[in-house]
């Protein structure tokens, strides 16, 4: 079931995501800002239920809501990155830059996929996700060149989560098996176009690049950092509460 | 810190070919925001195929005090609408 697994991996990438940013929703700094990001959030929430409809199918007994709701944490496959708490708006902002300028990459090659859904269901990400990477681009330049205060705080955001964007390009045996078949991508072919986007907007930004120190790894055996269960404890609070309630 | 926050006035064009409407207004601080702004606020429900922003500063209006001056001398001058000619039956839309 290495399919299921794969597509897994990135429907959960997408929902904690997703979860992550709701958490702006009337807290953004502006009325403005506060649309955009629950706007980027929305995006995320369909994705993640597209391509859990399709592990859903795999699957053919658990359901969407199945797999959103009634897993723990060591039944998670998402980064870790998409896990870390929000922040101050400069830590956000670099998370959704990082992730979404692999997402962009990755969702091309996707899109390119021999697996019908799969590379439709990229496809349709792939729109939403290259605004999510302009977005936050722009606010990366904007805060890194912006004023010395914005620019330190922002650099020390690109210090502390430069760590979880090794498993970005990790390939284990389902990502190696799915990616030979044509079915998926080869994440080390996409690691030299995310440096050019990472490179040029950090220069853009007046930011500096950190060294490739020690990296993040795990969320691919479903081990993650201490902020995922409380994530999950809020986000599945309600069917866990009250199962099979309904709108 | 100094906040560089200006409000900008969105204009819509809901298809290709039609005018650009005036639909409100967004706050930011530079132009690629003022339209990614826009785009978030006014353009959700698929309203829109082009988004124009302008700094609202540099919007000139018609004071309401000239009201009088500006638009009363239409008033009463009817023959400036086309609404004496025979039509065609066959013309339509017009």
């Amino acid at each position: 079931m290495s399919l299921l697994d794969y597509t897994l991996r990135i429907a959960d990438s997408s929902l904690i995501s997703a979860q992550r940013l709701s958490e702006w929703c009337s807290k953004g700094p502006t009325l403005e800002e506060d649309i955009a990001i629950s706007n980027i959030s929305l995006d995320l929430f369909g994705q993640a239920n597209g391509f859990l409809e399709y592990v859903s199918e795999l699957d053919g007994n658990k359901t969407v809501d199945d797999f959103a709701f009634k897993r723990n944490e060591r039944e998670f496959f998402n980064f870790k990155i998409t896990e870390q708490p929000n922040g101050h708006f400069g830590d956000t902002i670099v998370k959704l830059f990082l992730t979404s300028a692999f997402n962009f990459l990755f969702y091309t090659k996707l899109s390119g996929s021999k697996n019908e859904k799969l590379s439709a269901l990229a496809a349709k990400s792939l729109k939403e996700v290259k605004y999510h990477l302009k977005h936050s681009r722009s606010w990366m330049v904007r805060l890194g060149d912006g004023t010395e205060e914005s620019n330190k705080k922002i650099q020390e955001s690109l210090n502390s989560l430069w760590q979880f964007t090794g498993e970005f390009f990790e390939m284990d045996k389902v990502d190696t098996e799915i990616s030979k078949s044509g079915l998926g991508v080869n994440n080390l072919s996409i690691k030299e176009d995310w440096n050019k986007i990472i490179n040029t907007t950090l220069s853009e930004s007046k930011l500096i690049r950190p060294k490739d120190g020690y990296m993040q790894t795990g969320s691919k055996r479903g081990i993650h950092t201490e902020h995922l269960g409380h994530l999950l404890s809020e986000m599945q609070y309600l069917p866990r509460a009250y199962p099979d309630a309904k709108w | 810190m100094e906040d560089s926050t200006e409000v900008w006035e969105v204009f819509i064009q809901s298809k290709n070919g039609l005018a650009h409407k005036h639909v409100g207004n967004v706050h930011a601080t530079d132009k690629e925001l003022a339209l990614q702004n826009a785009r978030d606020l006014y353009t959700r429900r698929n309203e829109g195929s082009c988004i124009w922003v302008v700094k609202s500063k540099y919007i000139v209006s018609s004071e309401s005090e000239d009201g009088e001056a500006f638009f009363d001398p239409s008033n009463d001058k009817m023959y400036r609408h086309p609404t004496f000619y025979n039509m065609p039956d066959g013309a339509k839309h017009i």
